[in-house]
C-alpha cells in the first residue's frame, strides 16, 4: 500500500490542484472556467428571479395581514426535505431533458427560505411603528411598502442570501442531467477518475458560494433602512433564514 | 406511478431504507456529540467564536456533491465507502450545531448563571444542569435542521455509488421510469418529517418549564 | 436534573444501535484484502455493476444465477464509470462484476492493439493484475459505435466512420464524460480516421441523455451501443469501422480470484455459454419498457428460459 500519510496524499493533490488552474486550457472554450461559471451563475441568477417574484409578495402578504404565517413555516421546513437529486431526475420525467427541470427544481428550493425571510422581516417590524403609520393618514398597502417592506429588507436578504447558497449547490447537480455549470468538472472528473479535476471543480464551487455569501452579508448590513441604523438595530444583527425558521417553528 | 412496484420490491425498498437511515443519523449522532464542547469552547473563548464560527459558515457553504467527491482524496478512503458519506454529513452537522450550540448557551441568561454559582454549582454540573437545558430548545431546533438536511443529502451519495435510497433516482433516471423516483421522494420526505417530530417531541419532553408558560410552540 | 444527560445519552445509544445493527461503516464496502484470502467457499460475493442499463442486467443475472446456487450476493449496482468500479474491484470493495473483453483491456493496457476477439482475450488474460481473473468469455457482444441519424447519413453519404470523417468538423458529438479521453474514444477515432468533432458534450453512458440529445438534434454524432434497440427503432445509423476502433467487446465475468470455486466459476460459465448478441438485443428491449418489465424480472424470466435459474 501507499507509504504517504493522508497528509502527503493531500499536499500532491493540493500541487495538482495548483497545476490544473495554471494550465491554460483550462481556462479558455466551452470546457472552461469562465464559460461554466456564466452558465452556473446563469442558472442562479434565473432561478432566484422567478423564486424571488413568486416567494416576496406572498410572504409579505402573509406577514402583513399575519394570516396563514403556519403555512409559510410549515412549507418552508416541509420543502427543505426535498432531495435535490430526486427532485431533478422525477422532473425530467415530467419535462424532459433540458434546462427547465433544473430551473424547477431550484426555483422550488430558493421559495421556502426567500418566504420565511420576506415572512419574518415584515412581521417583525415594531408595532409602534405601523400604528404611526397608519395614523398618518397611509392606507394599508402604503404601509406595507413604505414602511414595512424597507424594514423588512435586512430578513429578506438574509433569505436571499440562504436561498443564493441553496441554488448555487444544487446547480452542481444538474450536470448530472447533461446540463453546463461549474457541476460539469465534478460530475466529468469522477466519470474519468480524475481528482484534479474534481477537486478543482470543488475548489471552484466552494470559492463561488463564500464570495457571493461574503457579497451578499455586506449588501445585507449596507442596505438596513436609515431609520435602524442604530447601535441597537445591528445588534439584532440578520440571522440566517434556517434559524428564523428554526425559531419561528419551535 | 406503477403501484404493484412497490410490493414486489419490498426487500429492496427496506434494505435501502435501512441503510439511507444509518448513514443520515449516525452523522448527526456524531456530529452533536462533538459540537457540544465546540460551541461551549466558542461561547466560553472569543478568540474561538472568532475562529470556529466562520469556518464553520465555509464547511457549511461547500455543497454536498463537492464534500461526497473530494473526501477519497482527502481521506484516503476506498471510493465506496460509507465514511465518505458520514464524514461529509457529520462536517454539516457540526458546521451547522456549532454556531447554534454558541449561540445558545450566550443567550441563557446570566442572571441564572450568576444564581446558580451562588447557589454552589461547580463549573461543570452547571454547564450540565442549568447552562445546556436552557439551551435546549435552540439546540433542538438546530438538530431538527440538520437531522432533515441529512436524511435529504444522503440521497446525492447516489452519484457515487452510495446512496441509500438515492439508489431510487439514479437507476429510476437512466430507466426513465419515474415510479422508484416518487416512491425514494417519498420515503425521503415522510422520514425527514418523522425526524423532526421525534425531535420535537424529544425537545417538549426536555423542558417541561416551557410547557407551563404561554402553552410552548404555535 | 439529569434529563439532558439520558437524552444525550440515548441519542448516542440510537446512534450506536443504528452503529451495530446495520453493519459497521468502518469496514466500508469490502473486508481486509481479498486478494491474499485461500480460495475456500465464498461467503458472500459482492456483485457491482457500471452506470448503464446493460450492466446492471447482466450483474442482476449474474446475481440471481448465484443466489439460486445458494450463494450469499451483495448488490452495489450503479457504480460509475469503469474508472470509478475498476479500483473498487481492485480494492475488494466489490468481488464481480460483468465485462467487456476489449474495453476492459485498453483500461489495462492503453496501448493494446489487439482487435480479434481471441487476440483480445489472450492478451487480458495475461495482462490482469494479481488476484483478478476473468472466466471464460461469451459470444455475445456489446460495442461502442458512432451513430448518426438518419437524414445525416443521407446528407454526407455516410455507411462508416471514414465517409463521415471530411465532415467531422461540423459536427457535434456526445457521449459519456470519459470518451473524451479513452484510447478507443476521440483520441481513437482522431487518429484512426482523421476524424476531429468540432465539439464534444459530456452527456451519459448510452443513456437517456446521449438518446435525447442525438433526437433533438443537439449533437449529431454519438456513442451509443450496438445492443441499444433504440438505434434500430429511430432508424439510426451505427457507422461502419473498418479500422477496428472499437476491438471485441465480448462479454465476460472479471472476478476476485479469491472468490472463485468450482461452484461459481461453472455457474457463470455457463451464463456466458447461453448468452448471445440477439439475446441482449431483446434483453435491452424489454427493459427499455420499464413500466412493466423491472431489471430483477428480465434477468429472472431469460435465466428460467435457459434453464439457469
Amino acid at each position: 500500500m501507499e507509504p504517504a500519510g493522508g497528509g502527503g496524499r493531500a499536499v500532491n493533490l493540493f500541487l495538482e490542484v495548483v497545476q490544473w488552474f495554471g494550465d491554460a486550457s483550462n481556462w479558455s472554450g466551452t470546457r472552461g472556467v469562465p464559460s461554466r461559471l456564466a452558465d452556473h451563475l446563469a442558472y442562479t441568477v434565473q432561478a432566484l428571479l422567478i423564486a424571488a417574484v413568486i416567494a416576496v409578495p406572498i410572504g409579505a402578504v402573509i406577514g402583513h395581514t399575519g394570516r396563514g404565517g403556519f403555512f409559510v413555516v410549515g412549507t418552508a421546513n416541509g420543502l427543505r426535505a426535498l432531495p435535490e437529486l430526486g427532485m431533478l431526475t422525477l422532473l425530467v420525467g415530467f419535462v424532459g431533458i433540458g434546462l427547465l427541470p433544473l430551473t424547477i427544481a431550484l426555483v422550488i428550493l430558493a421559495v421556502p427560505p426567500l418566504l420565511a425571510g420576506t415572512y419574518a422581516g415584515v412581521r417583525n417590524t415594531d408595532p409602534a411603528v405601523i400604528d404611526a403609520a397608519r395614523g398618518m393618514g397611509m392606507r394599508e398597502q402604503e404601509v406595507l411598502t413604505k414602511v414595512e417592506l424597507p424594514i423588512a429588507v435586512p430578513l429578506i436578504l438574509g433569505g436571499l442570501r440562504t436561498a443564493t447558497l441553496q441554488v448555487i449547490a444544487t446547480a452542481t447537480i444538474g450536470a448530472y442531467i447533461g446540463l453546463s455549470g461549474l457541476g460539469r468538472f465534478l460530475i466529468d472528473g469522477l466519470a474519468r477518475n480524475d481528482y484534479t479535476e474534481m477537486a478543482a471543480g470543488a475548489v471552484l464551487v466552494a470559492a463561488l458560494a463564500l464570495i457571493v455569501e461574503a457579497l451578499l452579508g455586506a449588501l445585507q448590513r449596507l442596505l438596513v433602512s436609515p431609520g435602524l441604523r442604530t447601535a441597537q438595530a445591528s445588534r439584532r444583527a440578520p440571522r440566517q433564514a434556517p434559524v428564523v425558521a428554526g425559531g419561528i417553528a419551535s | 406511478m406503477i403501484w404493484s412496484w412497490i410490493p414486489s420490491n419490498a426487500d429492496r425498498i427496506l434494505a435501502l431504507t435501512v441503510e439511507h437511515l444509518r448513514l443520515a443519523l449516525i452523522p448527526v449522532v456524531v456530529g452533536l456529540v462533538l459540537s457540544v464542547p465546540l460551541g461551549w469552547f466558542a461561547k466560553r473563548y472569543p478568540f474561538a467564536r472568532a475562529v470556529l464560527v466562520p469556518a464553520a459558515g465555509v464547511l457549511y457553504t461547500i455543497p454536498s456533491l463537492t464534500l461526497f467527491v473530494v473526501l477519497p482524496g482527502i481521506l484516503g478512503t476506498r471510493i465506496l465507502s460509507e465514511i465518505n458519506i458520514i464524514v461529509a454529513l457529520t462536517i454539516y452537522t457540526v458546521a451547522l450545531l456549532v454556531r447554534t450550540i454558541a449561540d445558545a448557551l450566550a443567550a441563557v441568561p446570566g442572571l441564572v448563571v450568576a444564581a446558580a454559582t451562588a447557589m454552589g454549582y461547580r463549573p461543570a454540573r452547571r454547564f450540565l444542569d442549568v447552562e445546556l437545558p436552557l439551551a435546549i430548545p435552540v439546540l433542538i431546533a438546530g438538530l431538527r435542521v440538520a437531522t432533515v438536511s441529512s436524511i435529504s443529502l444522503v440521497s446525492v451519495g447516489a452519484l457515487i455509488g452510495v446512496g441509500g435510497l438515492g439508489e431510487f433516482f439514479t437507476e429510476g433516471f437512466q430507466l426513465q421510469f419515474p415510479t422508484e423516483i416518487i416512491v425514494g421522494v417519498a420515503l425521503i420526505v415522510l422520514l425527514a418529517l418523522a425526524g423532526d417530530a421525534v425531535l420535537l417531541m424529544i425537545g417538549r419532553i426536555l423542558t417541561p418549564w416551557n410547557r407551563q408558560a404561554a402553552g410552548g410552540a404555535p | 436534573m439529569n434529563r439532558t444527560l439520558v437524552a444525550l445519552a440515548g441519542l448516542l445509544a440510537l446512534g450506536l444501535t443504528a452503529c451495530g445493527g446495520g453493519g459497521d461503516p468502518l469496514s466500508g464496502g469490502g473486508a481486509g484484502t481479498a486478494a491474499n484470502q485461500p480460495p475456500a467457499a465464498p461467503d458472500v460475493i459482492k456483485v457491482g455493476s457500471a452506470n448503464f442499463t446493460e450492466s446492471r442486467l447482466l450483474a442482476e443475472i449474474y446475481a440471481q444465477a448465484l443466489e439460486t446456487k445458494g450463494v450469499k450476493v451483495e448488490r452495489s449496482f450503479g457504480i460509475g464509470s469503469r474508472e470509478v468500479y475498476f479500483p473498487a474491484l481492485k480494492d475488494g470493495s466489490i468481488d464481480l462484476i460483468p465485462e467487456y473483453t476489449g474495453n476492459l483491456l485498453q483500461e489495462i493496457d492503453p496501448q493494446a492493439t489487439a482487435t480479434a476477439s481471441d487476440q483480445v482475450y489472450q492478451e487480458l488474460t495475461a495482462k490482469l493484475p494479481d488476484g483478478m481473473i476473468v472466466l471464460e468469455q461469451s459470444a455475445a457482444e456489446d460495442k461502442d459505435a458512432v451513430v448518426i441519424t438518419q437524414e445525416t447519413a443521407q446528407r454526407y453519404n455516410a455507411r462508416s466512420i471514414a465517409d463521415l470523417a471530411p465532415h467531422c468538423g461540423e459536427l457535434v458529438f456526445g457521449g459519456p464524460p470519459e470518451f473524451a479521453e479513452r484510447p478507443y474514444g476521440l483520441p481513437g477515432i482522431e487518429r484512426l480516421y482523421n476524424c476531429t468533432f468540432a465539439d464534444f458534450r459530456s452527456l451519459d453512458a448510452g443513456g437517456p441523455l446521449t438518446i435525447a440529445a442525438l433526437t433533438d438534434g443537439s449533437i449529431q454524432a454519438a456513442d451509443l451501443f450496438t445492443t441499444d434497440p433504440t438505434i434500430i427503432d429511430r432508424g439510426w445509423v451505427a457507422l461502419e469501422d473498418p479500422q477496428n476502433n472499437f476491438s471485441a467487446q465480448n462479454v465476460v465475468p472479471l472476478v476476485n480470484e479469491a472468490k472463485v470455486n468450482d461452484q461459481v466459476r461453472q455457474t457463470l460459465n455457463s451464463i456466458s455459454a447461453a448468452l448471445t448478441t440477439d439475446a441482449l438485443l431483446q434483453l435491452n428491449r424489454e427493459v427499455a419498457n420499464a413500466a412493466e418489465n423491472t431489471v430483477e424480472q428480465v434477468a429472472k424470466r431469460w435465466l428460467t428460459a435457459n434453464n439457469l435459474g
